[in-house]
Formats: structure tokens, C-alpha cells, sequence
């Protein structure tokens, strides 16, 4: 039958290859290529050589900004978001009765689209400083810890929900010998919990990291007024649309380079985390 | 593990339900506004409607008439739900086909879907715009195949590790019985697929329907335009004073379908963003 099927190659594959070429592949390459020229529009393109790629680390004001401020709110949004949701995991396998309608509670802001979600987080904090005359462009600490909020009350919940299914997969000997043992339920924690659910603490550490480095609807959302506080996606999208005028083949240039270090960087942490669950896996 | 005694576990209940005020506040926050008339939204954002400041359903009346909402709503499910059912038919076709017939090309296929995984959208961004308009797929139906494309690289990768477990023994009775290739795969091997079928509906159609930047792009912010794009448009186009009830009635009418849907399939939901996880 394989015979056949293999003649059945235009209904089962053509389409899906046809769409995946028109709108990823042949982008994804062109994308490349017009990162090492100038260009107005795609098809037409003046090869400039590194030019571009000199250019955002050196004389361009925002790339390394956003990118510095991408990677710090990286970093405080993997620690915060999952500290929180494994201590709600916590809460929520200690057997008590009624806990399933809290799980749907803390998962329901992970539904809401990114737009949503800044526009509501925008309101609220604005109408948080608006007791004190200003609003979130006025300094950009605010517009930093707007995004650490807004991405914490997003993503707990859905990190919650893995380190919840982390949790109930350890054994219950083994927490019944630690208890014959005499370990405190601290030590019980320490010793026996958090080395149990590693795996899951990887994949969500991995999970937050891409989702905080990538974020872009909820930043334009909250922040994009604020040119201060845009991070390196919302940085790209800027240098691609916000110009005009004679330099406007040099921005689009620019832009593309901007975008190929991203993908870089976001190709560098997809394979920090394959290895990562690799390694993990011989372990087992 | 047990908790120490009802003590204890009375102040876990406290703990949580004070979470659970605070993971709901925001919610409750745009709702009691978009109960309220215009200037008290901006004046005192944290307070109940009182008899003063309550206006009724004006607001949704309101947020109705004025931004083509129920367009762009209509717009967004038309795309959601016709992208996804694409997406399910088509990607589960080309897994088998990769799965089954094993040489180099289908091999680079594989990889190159996974591949696309990897990628940001704003690498593809400008350039994708151009094909989009080039090839005429500036369009509701155009769009449809945009996300057949950027949809494959998940879904073909999720699909595929499925078809691997399935025992090829049980196609190959069907081809015995004189079923050709199309009809094993929709009476054989769809049925079998059925649970990752659901994962990989919810997955997409959760990211095409809060989705922004692509339709943005693509669609533009005119009568083709989605829910996201009209809300963003909405609450920060600069057409003289913003009508503040309306937005808020806005984004509580953009929340409502979602978490509706999701009170009626929870189980699948959750189920499959953590199969998404798990496997992405």
C-alpha cells in the first residue's frame, strides 16, 4: 500500500508544503538575505555587505537597550513566575478538598489574548498612578515592572498546572519514608520534592524564558507609548514600521539584521533546553 | 502528605482564596467599569458603581455600535475555526505521509517543520508581509492558508510522534479489505488520532484567536480586520476623546467568549496546553 500512497504525494503533502513555503521557508530565506542590504521594498535590494549588522552594535540607540532590557526582564520573570506557581503547585497537593476550582481560577488569565491582557494591565496601572498625577510612561521602572507583573499573573498559572502533575507523579513511599525517617516537612521539600520534579522545573523554566524573551502583543499593549520600555521584539517591529523618509531602505535593512540576531538568541536557548532534556533523559 | 491539623488547613484556604482575589481583581476591575458612565472610569477607577455612576448596559450598546465589533468578531471566528479545521485535516495527512514513506526528502520535511518551531515571528515578519500581497492572500481565506504554514511546524511535529506508535499491521488489514490511501487514513488512522487531533485544535485555535501581529499585517486594521486588531485599534487610536465606557465593554466583551469556552471544555484545554508543553 506504501506504493500507492507514495503516489498520493500532491493530496497528502502539497498543501500543507505549498502554504509552509509561501509563508515561512521562502520568507525565512529571503529574510537572511535582505539582512546584509538596504531595501525599501523586498524586491528591490542594495547588497551593503555587514553594514547593517555593524550598525545596530554600534550606532543604533535602541538594539542593545531593548536587548539589555529584554534579557533583565528575562531573568526576573523566570525567578518570580516560578517561585510563585510551584509554591501554589505546593498549595494545591496537600489533599484538601475543593481545590480543583482555585486550579481553574489561577489558569484562567493564560486564555486571555496578549492585546487583552496589556489593555487591561494598562488600565489598571495607570489608574494606580493616576492618584499620583502620572502614568506608566513617566518613568521607565514602571513600564518594567508593569511587564513582570502582567507576564507573572499570565504564565503562573499555566506553570502551576505542570508543577502540579510534577508533584503528584512522586511516589507516596517516598514521602511516607521520609516521614518514618523523621524529616521535617521543610526537609521533605528540599530532599524529596523539589529533586523529584527537576524535569518539570526545567520544562518550565524553559518555557517561561522563551515566552518573556519573545513577548511582543502584551508589550505593545502596556507599553507602547513608552519608548523606553520596549523589548527587543517590539525594538524590531519599531525599526521596520516607525520610520520614513530617505533612510527608510537602511531602517528596513537594520530591521532584518535585528531580527536574524533574535532568531540567533532564540535558536541559541532552544538548544540550551534540547540538551538540557537530553541529559536529563540518560540520567533516567 | 497531610496538613498539620484543621489550623493548618484553614489557613491554606485563606491562602488561596486571598490568590484567587487577586488573580481575578484585574477581571473584576474592567467589569464593574464597564458598568459605569464615562467620567467616573477615569476619576475613580477602583470604586463599585453606586446609583450615581451606574449607567447599565449603555457601555456595551455602545462599544457594539461603534467599533464594528461584532465584524471583527465574526472575522476572527471565521478564521479561527476554518484555519484550525485546515490545519487538523492537513498536517495530520502530511504526518502519516512522513512517517510512512521514509527516504531523504520526507526526512529534510520533518526537520525543517521542526525547524520552523524555532523561529520568531519577527524574523519572518516583513518578508512574509510582501508574499502575503504578492500572491493575493491579503484576505480572510488567504489568511486561512498563511496559518496552514505557520501552523505545520507544531502540528506535523505533534502528529508525527503519534503515527509512530500506531502498528502498521492495522493499515495494512485495511489495504487487504481494497481501501486505498485516503479512505484508510479518514476511516483507519483519523480515529486513532483523535486525541492529539483535539491538543493540536485547541493549541491553535488558542493562539489564532488572540493572535495580533500576523492578521495586523496581513488583514490590515480595515472591514477584514480581527478582534485583537479592532481592540488594539480601539484603545489607542487618537480620535479625539476616548469613549472610556465603550473600551471597557470592549475588552470584557473580547474576554467573555474565551472563558466561556473554557468553563465548557476545561478538561481538554488544560489537557492539551500541558501535552503542548510537554512536547514543544
Amino acid at each position: 500500500m506504501y506504493k500507492t500512497l507514495k503516489k498520493y504525494f500532491p493530496v497528502f503533502v502539497i498543501p500543507t508544503l505549498a502554504a509552509f513555503a509561501i509563508s515561512f521557508a521562502v520568507p525565512f530565506v529571503m529574510g537572511v538575505y535582505l539582512s546584509f542590504t538596504e531595501f525599501k521594498i523586498v524586491s528591490e535590494s542594495n547588497w551593503v555587505g555587514l553594514a547593517n549588522y555593524i550598525r545596530i552594535f554600534t550606532t543604533d540607540e535602541t538594539f542593545l537597550y531593548s536587548l539589555w532590557l529584554t534579557v533583565k526582564f528575562t531573568v526576573v520573570s523566570v525567578i518570580t513566575v516560578n517561585i510563585i506557581a510551584f509554591s501554589i503547585a505546593l498549595l494545591l497537593t496537600k489533599g484538601l478538598k475543593g481545590t480543583n476550582i482555585f486550579r481553574t481560577v489561577f489558569f484562567v488569565p493564560n486564555l486571555i489574548g496578549g492585546i487583552v491582557l496589556g489593555h487591561i494591565w494598562s488600565l489598571i496601572i495607570n489608574g494606580v498612578l493616576g492618584y499620583f498625577g502620572v502614568d506608566i510612561t513617566y518613568n521607565p521602572d514602571y513600564g518594567f515592572w508593569g511587564l513582570v507583573v502582567l507576564m507573572n499573573w499570565q504564565l503562573i498559572g499555566y506553570m502551576m498546572i505542570i508543577y502540579i502533575a510534577g508533584i503528584q507523579n512522586i511516589p507516596d513511599n517516598l514521602n511516607e519514608a521520609a516521614a518514618i525517617d523523621g524529616a521535617s516537612h521543610f526537609q521533605t521539600l528540599i530532599h524529596v520534592t523539589v529533586p523529584m520534579v527537576m524535569p518539570s522545573v526545567t520544562i518550565c523554566t524553559f518555557l517561561t524564558l522563551t515566552n518573556s524573551f519573545k513577548l511582543f502583543d502584551q508589550n505593545l499593549a502596556l507599553n507602547g507609548k513608552a519608548p523606553e520600555s520596549s523589548l527587543l521584539a517590539l525594538d524590531i517591529y519599531k525599526t521596520f514600521y516607525d520610520h520614513t523618509g530617505l533612510k527608510l531602505a537602511q531602517w528596513h535593512g537594520m530591521g532584518q539584521a535585528k531580527a536574524v540576531v533574535f532568531f540567533l538568541l532564540v535558536a541559541l536557548i532552544a538548544y540550551v533546553q534540547l540538551r538540557a532534556t537530553r541529559q536529563k533523559e540518560v540520567e533516567h | 502528605m497531610k496538613s498539620r491539623g484543621s489550623f493548618g488547613r484553614g489557613l491554606v484556604y485563606v491562602l488561596l482564596f486571598l490568590i484567587a482575589v487577586v488573580f481575578l481583581a484585574p477581571i473584576v476591575i474592567i467589569l464593574i467599569n464597564s458598568l459605569k458612565g464615562n467620567f467616573y472610569i477615569s476619576s475613580s477607577p477602583f470604586t463599585f458603581p453606586t446609583e450615581e455612576t451606574f449607567v447599565g448596559f449603555e457601555n456595551f450598546i455602545k462599544g457594539f455600535n461603534q467599533s464594528d465589533f461584532m465584524r471583527s468578531f465574526a472575522n476572527s471566528a471565521f478564521i479561527t475555526v476554518a484555519s484550525v479545521v485546515g490545519i487538523v485535516l492537513m498536517t495530520s495527512m502530511t504526518a502519516w505521509y512522513i512517517v510512512r514513506i521514509r527516504n531523504k526528502f520526507t526526512r529534510i520535511l520533518y526537520y525543517l517543520f521542526v525547524f520552523s518551531m524555532v523561529v520568531p515571528f519577527q524574523m519572518v515578519m516583513y518578508t512574509m508581509t510582501y508574499f502575503a500581497f504578492e500572491f493575493r492572500l491579503n484576505n480572510p481565506w488567504g489568511i486561512v492558508f498563511i496559518y496552514l504554514g505557520f501552523g505545520a511546524g507544531l502540528s506535523v511535529f505533534m502528529f508525527s510522534g503519534f503515527i509512530k506508535s500506531i502498528p502498521r499491521e492495522i493499515e495494512e488489514a485495511a489495504t487487504i479489505d481494497g481501501c486505498g490511501p485516503v479512505r484508510t487514513f479518514f476511516t483507519i488512522i483519523f480515529p486513532i488520532l483523535k486525541p492529539t487531533a483535539i491538543t493540536v485544535a485547541i493549541l491553535n485555535a488558542m493562539w489564532i484567536w488572540n493572535d495580533y501581529l500576523l492578521p495586523y499585517l496581513v488583514l490590515g486594521s480595515g472591514e477584514n480586520k480581527t478582534l485583537p486588531v479592532a481592540v488594539q485599534m480601539a484603545l489607542t487610536g487618537g480620535y479625539g476623546n476616548k469613549d472610556m465606557g465603550a473600551l471597557m465593554a470592549m475588552l470584557v466583551l473580547a474576554i467573555l467568549p474565551i472563558i466561556i469556552f473554557y468553563l465548557f471544555c476545561q478538561k481538554y484545554i488544560i489537557r492539551g496546553v500541558v501535552a503542548g508543553a510537554v512536547k514543544g
